[in-house]
C-alpha cells in the first residue's frame, strides 16, 4: 500500500532526515505563507508512478501563478487518477542527484540497498545501460543494521569527508525506517545533494507490507484501509464483489475484474484462474469477468458472489470451472451457486454451462447437481476441455446434442 | 523415493488445534503421513485425531525426535513458530499460513540458510510424495489425495497450490505417476524455488523428468531457465505457464528499485521464451502437458 509522497516526507522528516519547506493544499494553507515558498514546484499527490511525463510537476515562480496551478491541478485527472491535494515546495538548488532505495531480492530472498549516483527521472534507464552506476548492498535481516554497514559500503563507491558521514547517516536511517515501517519498498530519488553536502529528500515513494499493516506504527495515517491499490479504479461491480470477499474472513470469493463479454466465470483457486481465463479466450469465449475462489469460502459468500455474476445484464451464461480441490468443498460451493442463481430469477439449469469442480465433497457435489438437472463434470475432464466446452454451451442452448464430451476428446 | 521426504519422515504440526489443521491432521495421517506430535502453546496435554499436543516445540522433539515441521498458524505468528522449529533443530519446515509479512520471511529464510535447515512456502500446501507420506494439507481427504496423486517418475513443482493437484492428477488420468509433488507457496518471497527443487530431483535416482507450473510476475522462471541452460545433462523439463492474458492487462507499476533489482518483472510471454531457449519444453496448453512428458520420457531431451 504505497503512501502519498507529503506523507512518506512526513516520516522522513520525523526521521531526521531533510525534505523541503513545503505545504500541502487544501489542508494547512495557514501553516506556510506562500510567498515564503517561491520560486516553489507544485506536485499533484498521486499513486502512480510517472506524474512528472504527465504534467503533474510544474515549477512556479510567484505566488499569483502558484495559486493558479494548484488550482488547475485540484481535481483534474492525472494518470486516470482523481488530484485531491497538491503539495507546494520550495525548490531547492542542488548540485547532484542521487538515487537511495532499499527494496526486497525475491530471489535472493534478501533485503537490498540501492544507491546510484545517476538519480532522477531516468534511474531504470541508468540501471540497465549504465549497471556499473548502481550500487547493492545485501541485509542481513537478522542482524541489527548500523552506521559501520553503511559507512563501509559508501566507503567503498568512493566517498569521503562530510559527504560520507552524511550519507552514512541517511542509509542508516533509510533502512531503519525500511523495517520499523515494514515497508517494501522505500526510494528517495532523487536525493539531492547541495552546495554545502548536506541532503535534501526531493521525492520520496514508500509502500507499506499489507499484510503487516497492522503493527506498522502508522496510526496517523487517514483513510489506510480503503486506499485505491494498483494501476486503476475498481468498477462498481468490482467494489461489490469486494464486499462480498469482506462478507466473512473464511476463504477467498473476490477478486474479481470486470470484462465486456457475455460468459460469466466462477472459477478458482489462484493459478487455476489463470489458466482457465487463458482457455476460455484460447477457444474464443468472451469472459464477462476474471474472479478468484478458493480457501473454502462459506456458502453465503459463494451464493452472493454468484447473485452478482449472473445479475450482469450483459451476462446469459455462468461457468463454474475449478482445479482439483483439496480443502474447498466442491458441493458447499455447488450449493452457493444454485442458490446465488435462484436468488437472481434464473433458472440454474439454463444458466449454467459446465460445472468442473472434483476433488474434496465432489459425491455430494454430484448428487446435488443431479437434483437439480446438472451434470456435473469431474477430474476425468481436462481444464481446456472444460473451458471449450463452456464456450461451444454458451454460443448454443444448454442441452444441445451436437455439443458433447466426446467432441472435445 | 522421491526428494526431501521418505518414510523415515516424522512431523510435527504447529497450530495442531487450529481449525484447518486438525483436519489436515486427520488426513495425512489417514495418507500414512508420520505425524507424531503437534504443538499449540497453553494446550499441552490434549490430543488431535489420536496426535499429542504440546505446548513447545522443544518438548514435542525431545519426546518425538521428529524431524520436519508443519507451520499453520495465524500470520503474525508465523515467523516465531519457525524460529522455534528451527532452534528445536528441525531441518525441514513447511509453512502453509497465507499473508505473512515478507519482513518475517526474509528473516525465517535467512536463519534457516544459517541452519542449513529447508523452508518450503509460505502460502503453500506442502508436498507429497505418492505412496509414502505428504507434509501438508496437499489432496485434501484420503480418497481425493489417492486419486489424484499416484507414484511414478515425474517430479512437479507449481507456485499455484491447487494446480499442484491439478497438475498431478492430469498425469495420473494419462497414466504417468509421480515421484513427488511440491507446492513452493504462491507468495512474491518463498523458499525453495524452481531450481532449488530441481537440483534435488536432478540427483533423484527415481525421477525421470520434472513439470513446473508457472505464473507471470517476479523472475524465478527466468532464473530456472539461465540454471537450466548452464547444465550438460538435465533432466527433461515441462512447463506451463498460466496467466496470459495479464500481459494484455494494464499492469501494476512498480518501484524503480524493484526494478532495479529484479529487471522488468517477468510477463508470461517472456517466461515462455527464455524457457524455450533454455531447452525447456513448454506447453502451450494445460492439458498438453501428458503429451509433452510422454515424449520426453520416451525419448529424453530430444528438441
Amino acid at each position: 500500500m504505497r503512501l502519498y509522497e507529503y506523507e512518506a516526507k512526513e516520516i522522513l522528516k520525523a526521521r531526521g532526515i531533510n525534505v523541503p519547506i513545503g505545504l500541502l493544499i487544501p489542508g494547512h494553507e495557514q501553516s506556510t505563507p506562500i510567498d515564503s515558498l517561491v520560486p516553489a514546484v507544485a506536485k499533484v499527490q498521486t499513486q502512480r508512478g510517472r506524474r512528472q511525463k504527465l504534467g503533474g510537476v510544474v515549477a512556479v515562480d510567484s505566488v499569483t501563478s502558484a495559486l493558479e496551478i494548484v488550482q488547475k491541478m485540484l481535481g483534474r485527472e492525472i494518470g486516470g487518477e482523481q488530484v485531491h491535494h497538491v503539495l507546494l515546495e520550495q525548490r531547492i538548488p542542488f548540485e547532484e542527484e542521487y538515487f537511495l532505495g532499499v527494496t526486497y531480492d525475491s530471489l535472493a530472498r534478501r533485503p537490498v540497498a540501492v544507491f546510484s549516483d545517476r538519480g532522477g527521472v531516468d534511474i531504470e534507464e541508468a540501471a540497465a545501460f549504465q549497471p556499473d552506476r548502481v550500487h547493492r548492498l545485501v541485509i542481513n535481516p537478522c542482524k541489527k543494521f548500523r552506521n559501520y554497514h553503511a559507512c563501509d559500503w559508501l566507503c567503498g563507491l568512493g566517498f569521503s569527508g562530510k559527504r560520507l558521514r552524511s550519507l552514512t547517516d541517511i542509509v542508516n536511517r533509510v533502512v531503519s525506517m525500511f523495517f520499523e515501517y515494514d515497508a517494501f519498498l522505500l526510494e528517495i530519488n532523487p536525493l539531492a545533494r547541495m552546495a554545502d553536502d548536506n541532503f535534501v529528500a526531493l521525492d520520496c515513494h514508500i509502500d507499506i507490507d499489507e499484510d503487516a499493516l497492522s503493527r506498522a506504527p502508522l496510526k496517523h495515517v487517514e483513510n489506510l484501509s480503503n486506499r485505491a491499490e494498483g494501476t486503476r479504479r475498481l468498477t462498481e461491480f468490482e467494489r461489490r464483489a469486494r464486499e462480498i470477499d469482506e462478507l466473512d474472513y473464511r476463504g477467498v470469493a473476490g477478486r474479481v475484474v470486470e470484462c465486456p463479454g457475455n460468459l460469466g466465470l466462477l472459477i478458482g483457486g489462484g493459478g487455476a484462474s489463470l489458466t482457465i481465463f487463458d482457455a476460455v479466450r484460447d477457444c474464443g469465449g468472451r469472459p464477462a469477468n476474471y474472479c478468484e475462489i478458493g480457501g473454502n469460502p462459506t456458502v453465503r459468500k459463494v451464493k452472493e458472489l454468484t447473485k452478482l455474476l449472473v445479475s450482469q445484464p450483459n451476462v446469459e451464461k455462468l461457468a463454474v470451472i475449478m482445479n482439483v480441490v483439496s480443502n474447498t468443498r466442491a458441493d458447499l460451493v455447488a450449493r452457493g451457486v444454485i442458490m446465488g442463481i435462484r436468488e437472481a430469477g434464473k433458472d440454474p439449469c439454463e444458466t449454467i454451462v459446465v460445472f468442473r469442480l472434483p476433488g474434496s465433497g465432489e459425491d455430494e457435489c454430484r448428487k446435488l447437481l443431479n437434483y437439480y438437472g446438472i451434470p456435473f463434470s469431474g477430474r476425468e475432464l481436462p481444464i481446456d476441455d472444460a473451458a471449450a466446452l463452456a464456450v461451444a454451451r454458451c454460443n448454443k442452448p444448454v442441452g444441445n446434442a451436437e455439443v458433447s464430451h466426446g467432441h472435445f476428446d | 523415493m522421491g526428494i526431501l521426504t521418505d518414510q523415515n519422515t516424522t512431523i510435527v504440526v504447529q497450530g495442531i488445534t487450529g481449525r484447518e489443521a486438525s483436519i489436515l491432521v486427520k488426513d495425512s495421517l489417514d495418507y500414512g503421513a508420520r505425524i507424531l506430535a503437534g504443538v499449540t502453546p497453553g494446550k499441552g496435554g490434549q490430543h488431535v485425531s489420536g496426535v499429542m499436543v504440546y505446548d513447545s516445540v522443544r518438548r514435542a522433539v525431545q519426546e518425538h525426535g521428529v524431524n520436519a515441521s508443519v507451520i499453520s498458524v495465524p500470520p503474525l505468528a508465523v515467523r516465531d513458530a519457525a524460529f522455534e522449529a528451527l532452534e528445536s533443530g528441525i531441518k525441514l519446515i513447511v509453512i502453509l499460513t497465507e499473508r505473512v509479512p515478507r519482513q518475517d520471511i526474509v528473516q525465517i529464510l535467512t536463519s534457516a540458510e544459517e541452519e542449513g535447515a529447508r523452508v518450503i512456502g509460505p502460502n503453500s500446501l506442502g508436498l507429497l510424495t505418492p505412496g509414502v507420506t505428504k507434509v501438508g494439507g496437499l489432496g485434501g481427504s484420503v480418497n481425493n489425495t489417492r486419486r489424484s496423486f499416484t507414484s511414478g517418475t515425474v517430479g512437479v513443482i507449481s507456485r499455484s497450490g491447487g494446480m499442484t493437484c491439478e497438475v498431478a492428477n492430469l498425469l495420473t488420468q494419462n497414466g504417468i505417476g509421480q515421484s513427488t509433488c511440491v507446492s513452493i507457496g504462491g507468495d512474491p518471497i518463498v523458499g525453495l524455488n524452481f531450481t532449488e527443487l530441481f537440483r534435488f530431483f536432478q540427483d533423484d535416482p527415481e525421477t525421470e523428468a520434472v513439470t513446473i507450473f508457472c505464473e507471470p510476475g517476479g523472475s524465478m522462471e527466468e532464473h530456472f531457465a539461465a540454471y537450466y541452460a548452464t547444465q550438460e545433462h538435465p533432466k527433461p523439463v515441462v512447463a506451463f505457464v498460466a496467466g496470459k492474458f495479464v500481459d494484455q492487462m494494464p499492469g501494476t507499476r512498480f518501484g524503480h528499485a524493484a526494478v532495479i533489482v529484479e529487471g522488468v518483472r517477468g510477463s508470461a510471454q517472456r517466461k515462455v521464451e527464455v524457457m524455450r531457449k533454455a531447452g525447456i519444453h513448454v506447453a502451450d496448453k494445460l492439458s498438453e502437458i501428458p503429451r509433452l512428458v510422454k515424449t520426453v520420457l520416451n525419448h529424453g531431451n530430444v528438441h
